[in-house]
């Protein structure tokens, strides 16, 4: 049955709640409103006010709270409406709920889940428009899932929510009316990435809303450039065996994030693929992510800000052909 | 003997082993024993006897990084306190999180935080789960005066008060944030009005009289057994300087001197007026820290390879050792 990727995230959170009594929401505007972007919609009345509850505008509160029922025994998943505000929360995110099992000599777990959302798209300019996931997957400790299907904000959200381990968990803004199925099984098991279209030339990986994107342009410069493209899904654990395998057999890996480039995943991934697949390398493991600016609020700019289908179809044919696009001539 | 007596020498019992402790933890120290100099003793403080008195089996508390007492309060064991203050696999923590970071799940003990206020959140989700429960749990943040001005500490005062929940919290006031004394850090001074401006049960007690503080707190624990949030304020003074290194000299040997005079054990005892038995408490309280320390001694440092454990639950993969992926990479068979 077609739902979207709001629909799908709702579904998981009643699942999930269904089968475990422990399973609470809190955040600002999950219950009475039903979330910023509909995705807690109903559930106040479906499962009441001690399991679903709205908080003050508290960021550094909400998540302080989450740690402390996770300690003591409840699953909490908390809700930061966007996550451009990690920065007033990022004490007790990366000093208390990351290192709490590791201070505390593995006695005290923070099974939680911090549900936030990112990207651009809506004009939200540079405070309500960030990718902040690098700030996340540099902090030991916490699990880090980025869907960017609609079966993947099902099956993700499920999968965080049986982590014995803190998961931020960032859904993309543009992403909500996204149409598509929920499997009845993962594509992929927890932190392993998924092949969401098989090519010979080119391994692109990626990873939320960009996935999208990278689609778009590999269908666009098939059959001529033949892409291979790898869905991150989760950043961590990340398994990247899948992602290697394919470098090794395309010789060439793109990766693609919205993203700024410095310091970026993007960064990240593409020192893994530079140590472990060397000897396979045709060219330089290449970045293309977004520009190393604020996100203006003008729409012009804010989409020329990040990668597009377009820019990706024209990087990659770069990459492989030395087929220069008409703006670099 | 009365009952009341046999309490009041019993919170001395408890403020005696505090003290103890407290200077076998600055020995420990000089022996050059310890991980780190990063040590804070809460001598001075000890009255907080009166408040962990109040509480039972099931509650669950957070501390600051001057909790080596309150841990001892709440029924720790010494050897494994000073294990971990000591850096050995034999600690609370494993010797991974050592004086700043001691907890322990089955004590109620959910952490002791080395960022100013960063534990004071955690006994509001602490309190929710209590709550859902439906159990008659009180969780208790303890915190000082420094985190009086920490935006956190008011958004966790609020929601308990908005939510009703089982959770107070305890500020013992010691008069310094490290080297500023509360009059150059706080434009108003009532901490009580603080909590009682945001709905809560706000009490003050004198930290040089324990039971003065074990009356106040009686009020504000029963409270929040039934769902009125609290704050106590112990008024107390720091003997020693904030950390080990720190020989005070932001502050004066007078001011010093009549800080001392406010002691909660001279007070306590001079109250009792039985020397013998405190006397005996007293020795036995130097006998069970000699022990401790003598174990925490002789016990081993961690095993290499548990350092990476923990990071994750155990049954996941554990972080890969830098050594490994080196191997990989530059190894003969790569």
């Amino acid at each position: 049955m077609t739902t979207t990727y709001r629909d799908a995230l709702r579904q998981a959170l009643v699942d999930a709640m269904e089968d475990d009594d422990s399973v609470i929401l809190l955040g600002e505007e999950v219950g009475l409103y039903g979330g910023a972007y509909g995705v807690t919609k109903g559930l106040l009345d479906r499962f009441g006010e001690t399991r679903v509850i709205d908080t003050p505008i508290s960021e550094p509160g909400i998540v302080g709270a989450a740690i402390g029922a996770a300690m003591t025994g409840l699953r909490p998943v908390a809700e930061i409406m966007y996550v451009d505000f990690a920065g007033l929360v990022m004490d007790q995110l990366a000093n208390q709920a990351a290192k709490s099992r590791y201070m505390f000599g593995g006695q005290i777990g923070v099974p939680m889940v911090l549900r936030t959302q990112g990207g651009t798209g809506r004009s939200a300019a540079a405070q309500h428009s960030q990718s902040l996931e690098a700030w996340m997957m540099h902090v030991p400790g916490l699990r880090l899932a980025m869907p960017g299907t609609v079966s993947d904000a099902y099956h993700l959200l499920r999968d965080a929510l049986r982590q014995p381990d803190p998961v931020c968990f960032i859904e993309h803004k543009g992403l909500y009316t996204l149409k598509g199925e929920i499997g009845p099984e993962p594509d992929a098991p927890w932190g392993q990435p998924a092949i969401r279209r098989k090519g010979t030339d080119l391994t692109i990986a990626t990873y939320s809303r960009m996935l999208q994107e990278v689609l778009k342009a590999a269908e666009a410069l098939a059959p001529s450039v033949e892409v291979e493209v790898i869905d991150l899904r989760t950043l961590n654990p990340l398994e990247d065996e899948v992602l290697m395998d394919s470098v090794r057999r395309t010789g060439r890996c793109l990766i693609v994030t919205e993203a700024v480039t410095t310091g970026s995943v993007a960064s990240e991934i593409a020192a893994r693929v530079t140590e472990q697949c060397f000897d396979w390398l045709e060219e330089p493991p290449l970045r293309l992510g977004g520009e190393d600016i604020p996100v203006p609020v003008a729409p012009a700019l804010e989409a020329a800000s990040i990668p597009d289908a377009t820019l990706i179809g024209e990087t990659a044919r770069w990459l492989v052909t030395r087929e220069a696009p008409s703006w670099a001539a | 003997m009365s009952r009341a007596n046999d309490a009041h020498i019993a919170r001395y019992r408890t403020m005696r082993r505090i003290r103890t402790f407290e200077e076998r933890v600055g020995e420990l120290f000089l022996k050059g024993e310890s991980a780190g100099s990063m040590l804070h003793l809460s001598i001075g403080e000890e009255a907080v006897v009166g408040l962990t008195d109040h509480m039972r089996d099931g509650d669950t508390f957070t501390t600051h990084h001057r909790g080596h007492g309150i841990f001892l309060a709440r029924g720790a064991d010494p050897a494994r306190m000073l294990a971990e203050i000591g850096g050995r696999g034999s600690g609370y923590c494993r010797g991974k999180g050592g004086s700043m970071h001691i907890a322990d799940r089955g004590l109620g003990h959910l952490g002791a935080n080395a960022i100013v206020g960063g534990g004071i959140p955690h006994v509001v989700g602490a309190g929710i789960s209590a709550r859902n429960a439906g159990s008659d749990a009180v969780s208790v943040a303890f915190f000082g005066d420094g985190a009086m001005s920490q935006g956190i500490l008011y958004e966790a005062k609020n929601m308990a008060a908005l939510w009703k929940l089982p959770v107070v919290f305890c500020c013992i006031n010691n008069q310094y944030g490290m080297g500023t004394r509360v009059d150059r850090s706080a434009g108003h001074r009532d901490f009580p009005a603080r909590a009682t401006a945001f709905g809560l049960n706000g009490a003050r007690a004198d930290g040089a009289e324990v039971e003065e503080v074990f009356e106040a707190a009686q009020d504000v624990m029963d409270g929040a057994r039934n769902g009125r949030a609290g704050f106590l304020e112990i008024d107390a003074y720091r003997f020693h300087g904030h950390a080990r290194m720190d020989k005070s000299p932001y502050r004066s040997p007078e001011e010093e001197e009549e800080g001392r005079q406010r002691d909660p054990l001279a007070r306590a005892r001079n109250r009792i007026g039985d020397d013998i038995t405190l006397d005996r408490i007293d020795d036995e309280a130097e006998a069970e820290m000699d022990k401790a320390m003598e174990d925490a001694i002789a016990a081993a440092p961690p095993d290499h390879a548990s350092m990476f454990e923990d990071v994750y639950a155990e049954g996941t993969p554990p972080p890969r050792p830098q050594r490994e992926r080196l191997m990989d990479i530059l190894g003969e068979s790569a």
